[in-house]
C-alpha cells in the first residue's frame, strides 16, 4: 500500500456568493501585480519605482488622471458593448476591426469636407462610425447565422482585413497632400472635434456618452425583456429554441451591439484626441476591452471600474517605460497576466478546493 | 440461512445536505434473486454505485463473501465478480457487437465469438456478434450488455432498472434469461419501482425510502399494496376519475410528417398520421428513441419544416409546420419538455426569472421591460397551486428536485391556459404521489376542453388518462387504439413493430 496522496480537488459550488465575484477581480489583480513586480525585479529594475509609476501615479497626479479618463472612455464603451453578446454566448474577438471601422466611416465626412462649418459635424461623425462599426461586425452575423461559420474567426480576421482598409486609404485616396507623405489623413476643422469636457485637458464628452450608454446596457442587460432572451440563449440555448427565442436574432443583436459601440469609440478618438485618421488610432482597445469585459464580470457596472482600471494600467505602463525605464511590452504582458489570472481566479468562483484523502487502492 | 455473498452494515452517504442512504443494512444471499424497490430518490441508485465501486461510503462497512470490501473503483468491482448493466447503455451505436465486447474483456476473437454464442444459448441471450448496435433492439442492446457482464463471471450482477425500456413481450424474456443466470449460480440486485415485476421474479426484496430501509421482506408474501405502502410511507393513490369523451373541434392534426434528419443517430420519421380533437387525451406510447425526440421537437416548433411542407402539422386548423416555437405558442399550445434543465427551465436562474421564459405574455413584460413584481406575483401562485417544494421564488431552477421542478414547468404551462397542451414524459423521475396529482390535473384539463398530446414510455400511465393511444415505433406511427378497448400486449406488439429486426 502507497502512502496516501493529499490531493486536492475541485467541487462545483452550490452557488457562487457575490462576495466571492467581487472578491475574485481584486484578487487577480494582486496576482497579478506580484507576477509583473516579481518579473520586474527579475529584470532588474527597481519594483517600487515600477510600482508607484504604474499604479499610484495615474491616480495621484491630476494630468495622468486625466489622461486615464480619456483612454477610459473608449474601454468603457467597447466592453460594455462586447459583455451585452459574451453573455449571450457570442464571441465578438473583432472590436479592434469594428474600431477601425468607425474611425474610418466618422473621418469620411471631415475629408470629404473640410471647410464644411457647424456643430452638426462632431455628432454626425460618430453616428457614421457607429454605423460602421455594426456594419463591420454585421459581416460576421451574416455568415455565422448563413453558414454557421465561427464568429470567433470570422470577426478576427476582419479585424486584420480593416487594418489593411485603413493603410490603403492612408497611403491612397485619403493622404494629407500636404502631409509630407506620411500615411495620414488632414487634420479635421474644429467643429469635426468632440467638445471638451474638463477644460485644460484632453476629455472630452465622448466619456459621457460612455457613462450614458454604460447606464443604458445596465437596464438592457438587467431589466429589459430583450437582454433577458440574449442571456437565456447564452445560459441555455435549448431552453431559448424551446420558449421560440430566435437564434439568429440574438447573434445578429449581439454583433450590431458590439460593433455600434466599437464603432462609436472609434470615431470618438479620431473626433477627439487625434484629431485625424492616422494608422496608430488604436492602441489594441478592441483586444483590450475583452479583459476589460470579464473583468468586470460581463456586468455593466463591474465594467466601470474594471475599464478605469485597464485605463490606469495604460497610463500607468507609459509612465513606467519613462520614469522606470520599462520595456513598452511591459502593458501587454501586464494585461496578459490579469486576464490569466482572472481566469484562474474565476474557477475558484465556481469550484471550491477540497482536500480529500482519496480511497487507498487503485485511485490514482 | 446460508451465509451471505453480500452483506452491508450501516451504509451511509451524503451529498451536501442530502442524506442519500442512511445507515442501510442489505444481506444478498447465493442464487437468489433479490429486489431493491423504492420511489425515484429514495436512494436506490447510490446505493448500487457503492457496491460497484462508483462512490465510496462516508461510513458502514461491505463484506464480501465475509471478508471485508473496500472498492475503489468499477474495476475494482469486477475484478471481484460484481457486474452491473446500467439503466442507460454504455455501448458504442457505430461498432459491432464483438468490437463493443473487446474494448472490455481480453481474449482473441474467435474464443470471445464462441463464449458470446454459448452464453447466449445457455441464458437466453441470442445476439449476433458481428452485428452492429445501432441495427439492434433495445431488448437486444440490453443483451450484449448482460453478455458483456457475464464474459467476466461475475458472482452478482446489479441491474438498474431494466424493464424500464423493455417492451413488455421482452420483459419476461429477460426474465427467463435472471431465472436461468440465478439457477446458474449468480446472484442478481434486481433495481425497480415496479410492484408486479417484483412479486413476479424476486425472492426477496429491500424497500427503500427517503434513503433509508423501511423494510426486507419475501414479496411473494405481500401483495403490491403492502409493498406500494412501505415504499411511499402511505397507501397508493387513486387513479384519476375518467368521465365519458366528448371531443370537439380538432386542435393538432398530423397529415403525412415526414421528416429526415440531419444527424445520422437520429430517428427519421416517415408518413406520420395523427388527429387530436378537444377535450381528449392521446397517448403516445413506445421506447424514446423511437422517434419520441423528433416528434416532440417537430410539434413544439423547436425543429421547423420547410414552407412547402407546412401542412403536415396543424394546429388549430392552421397549418404551423414552417413556424417557431413562439409563433405556434400565440396559436394557445403549450408544452412540457422531457428534459427540464436546460430545456423547460434554465440552469443558473431563478423561479422568478423562468417564469418569463415562456409567460412572458401574461403581463410579465411592459414596455419591453420585465415587470418583476409581476412576474413574482405569478411565480408564487405557480408555487402555492402546483404544491412545488421550494425556497421561494428566488430560488435557482438547478436546486430544486427533478419531481418539483417538473410541478413547477407543468403548473407554469397550464398556467397559460392553453387549448392544445403537449406533454413529453410528464412523469419521468417525479415521485408517485406527484405523478398522480399531475394526471389527475390533465384529467381535469381535458374535461374541460382542453386537447392534451402525451407522450410517455410509462403504459401503465397512459392507460390511466388517454382516450386513445398510437405507438411510436422506429419513426412510425399506429393507427389509433381506443384505450378502453385495447390490452398492453397489444401496445407491446406495436412497440416491437414490423420494421423492427430481430
Amino acid at each position: 500500500m502507497s502512502a496516501a496522496l493529499i490531493w486536492p480537488r475541485l467541487v462545483k459550488r452550490e452557488r457562487p456568493s457575490l462576495s466571492i465575484k467581487i472578491l475574485a477581480p481584486l484578487v487577480a489583480l494582486m496576482a497579478a501585480t506580484l507576477i509583473n513586480l516579481l518579473l520586474y525585479l527579475i529584470m532588474g529594475k527597481n519594483p517600487v519605482a515600477v510600482f508607484h509609476a504604474m499604479l499610484l501615479e495615474p491616480f495621484i497626479s491630476f494630468a495622468s488622471f486625466s489622461e486615464v479618463l480619456l483612454k477610459t472612455g473608449p474601454l468603457l464603451l467597447i466592453a460594455e458593448g462586447l459583455a451585452i453578446g459574451y453573455r449571450a454566448k457570442v464571441f465578438n474577438i473583432g472590436a479592434e476591426g469594428q474600431f477601425i471601422m468607425g474611425a474610418i466611416f466618422a473621418s469620411a465626412l471631415p475629408v470629404w469636407y473640410p471647410m464644411a462649418t457647424g456643430q452638426w459635424i462632431w455628432p454626425t461623425m460618430l453616428l457614421a462610425g457607429a454605423i460602421g462599426g455594426a456594419m463591420w461586425a454585421g459581416i460576421t452575423a451574416f455568415w455565422r447565422v448563413r453558414l454557421r461559420a465561427n464568429e470567433i474567426l470570422v470577426s478576427l480576421m476582419l479585424s486584420l482585413v480593416a487594418t489593411q482598409v485603413l493603410n490603403y486609404l492612408l497611403l491612397g485616396p485619403w493622404k494629407d497632400p500636404n502631409g509630407f507623405n506620411f500615411p495620414q489623413s488632414v487634420m479635421f476643422q474644429y467643429d469635426a472635434m468632440v467638445p471638451l469636457l474638463i477644460p485644460g485637458t484632453r476629455v472630452n464628452a465622448s466619456l459621457l456618452i460612455a457613462l450614458a450608454l454604460a447606464l443604458a446596457a445596465y437596464v438592457f442587460m438587467q431589466k429589459s425583456f430583450m437582454g433577458y432572451k440574449l442571456e437565456v440563449g447564452g445560459l441555455a440555448p435549448r431552453a431559448a429554441g424551446y420558449a421560440g427565442f430566435s437564434e439568429g436574432r440574438a447573434i445578429w443583436l449581439s454583433l450590431l451591439i458590439g460593433g455600434f459601440a466599437a464603432g462609436l469609440a472609434g470615431a470618438a478618438e479620431v473626433a477627439g484626441p487625434i484629431g485625424q485618421l492616422q494608422r496608430s488610432i488604436s492602441t489594441g482597445y478592441g483586444y483590450a476591452a475583452i479583459i476589460v469585459a470579464y473583468l468586470g464580470g460581463l456586468h455593466p457596472i463591474g465594467i466601470l471600474f474594471s475599464s478605469v482600471l485597464m485605463a490606469a494600467i495604460y497610463i500607468g505602463g507609459d509612465n513606467a517605460l519613462v520614469s522606470a525605464d520599462l520595456p513598452i511590452a511591459a502593458v501587454r504582458v501586464f494585461q496578459g497576466s490579469l486576464l490569466l489570472s482572472y481566469l484562474v481566479a474565476l474557477a475558484f468562483v465556481r469550484y471550491r478546493l477540497v482536500f480529500a484523502r482519496s480511497a487507498s487502492g487503485g485511485a490514482s | 440461512m446460508v451465509a451471505p455473498l453480500l452483506s452491508l452494515r450501516g451504509i451511509s452517504k451524503r451529498y451536501g445536505e442530502v442524506r442519500a442512504n442512511q445507515a442501510v443494512d442489505l444481506d444478498v444471499a447465493p442464487r437468489s434473486i433479490h429486489a431493491i424497490l423504492g420511489e425515484n430518490g429514495a436512494g436506490k441508485s447510490t446505493l448500487m454505485k457503492l457496491i460497484y465501486g462508483v462512490e465510496t461510503p462516508d461510513s458502514g462497512e461491505m463484506l464480501w463473501e465475509g471478508a471485508p470490501l473496500a472498492l475503489a473503483s468499477p474495476s475494482a468491482a469486477r475484478r471481484r465478480g460484481i457486474g452491473m448493466v446500467f439503466q442507460h447503455f454504455s455501448l458504442f451505436e457505430t461498432l459491432t457487437v464483438i468490437e463493443n465486447i473487446r474494448l472490455v474483456v481480453p481474449g482473441r476473437t474467435r474464443t470471445l465469438v464462441t463464449r458470446i454464442r454459448e452464453l447466449g444459448a445457455e441464458f437466453g441471450l441470442e445476439v449476433d456478434p458481428y452485428a452492429h448496435i445501432h441495427q439492434l433492439s433495445v431488448g437486444e442492446r440490453q443483451r450484449v450488455e448482460i453478455i458483456r457482464c457475464l464474459m467476466t463471471d461475475p458472482k452478482l450482477l446489479i441491474l438498474d432498472e431494466p424493464t424500464s425500456v423493455l417492451p413488455p413481450q421482452s420483459v419476461s424474456r429477460l426474465f427467463d434469461t435472471l431465472q436461468r443466470l440465478r439457477d446458474g449460480g449468480v446472484s442478481v440486485l434486481f433495481i425497480s419501482h415496479k410492484l408486479e415485476e417484483i412479486r413476479a421474479i424476486c425472492d426477496h426484496a429491500t424497500i427503500l425510502r427517503a434513503g433509508q430501509v423501511t423494510g426486507h421482506v419475501d414479496p411473494r408474501e405481500h401483495d403490491a399494496h403492502d409493498l406500494a405502502r412501505m415504499m411511499i410511507g402511505r397507501d397508493m393513490p387513486e387513479p384519476p376519475p375518467k368521465a365519458s369523451a366528448k371531443p370537439g373541434e380538432t386542435r393538432l392534426e398530423l397529415i403525412g410528417l415526414t421528416y429526415a434528419p440531419d444527424d445520422p443517430f437520429a430517428m427519421p420519421l416517415k408518413n406520420l398520421a395523427l388527429t387530436l380533437k378537444a377535450g381528449e387525451i392521446l397517448g403516445i406510447a413506445g421506447i424514446s428513441g423511437n422517434g419520441q425526440a423528433e416528434l416532440s421537437e417537430l410539434i413544439s416548433g423547436e425543429i421547423r419544416l420547410p414552407l412547402e411542407q407546412r401542412e403536415q402539422v396543424q394546429m388549430m386548423g392552421e397549418p404551423v409546420g414552417h413556424l417557431g416555437a413562439a409563433d405556434r405558442r400565440n396559436l394557445g399550445f403549450s408544452f412540457v419538455p422531457e428534459d427540464r434543465l436546460g430545456r423547460g427551465a434554465v440552469q443558473g436562474m431563478s423561479l422568478a426569472r423562468n417564469s418569463l421564459l415562456t409567460a412572458h405574455p401574461l403581463g410579465l413584460v411592459r414596455h419591453g421591460l420585465i415587470a418583476m413584481a409581476q412576474a413574482a406575483d405569478f411565480t408564487r401562485r405557480c408555487i402555492a397551486d402546483h404544491d412545488v417544494r421550494t425556497s421561494g421564488v428566488e430560488a435557482e431552477a438547478s436546486g430544486l428536485s427533478g419531481g418539483n421542478l417538473q410541478k413547477f414547468i407543468v403548473g407554469r404551462e397550464m398556467m397559460l391556459a392553453p387549448k392544445l397542451f403537449f406533454l413529453a414524459q410528464p412523469t419521468w423521475g417525479v415521485d408517485i404521489g406527484a405523478a398522480t396529482t399531475i394526471r389527475q390535473k390533465l384529467v381535469a384539463l381535458r374535461n374541460q376542453g382542453v386537447a392534451i398530446l402525451v407522450i410517455s414510455e410509462e403504459i401503465d400511465e397512459l392507460f390511466d388518462i388517454c382516450d386513445r393511444i398510437q405507438v411510436l415505433s422506429q419513426g412510425r406511427l399506429s393507427p389509433s387504439l381506443e384505450a378502453r378497448r385495447t390490452r398492453p400486449e397489444d401496445i407491446g406488439r406495436y412497440m416491437i413493430g414490423a420494421g423492427t429486426p430481430t
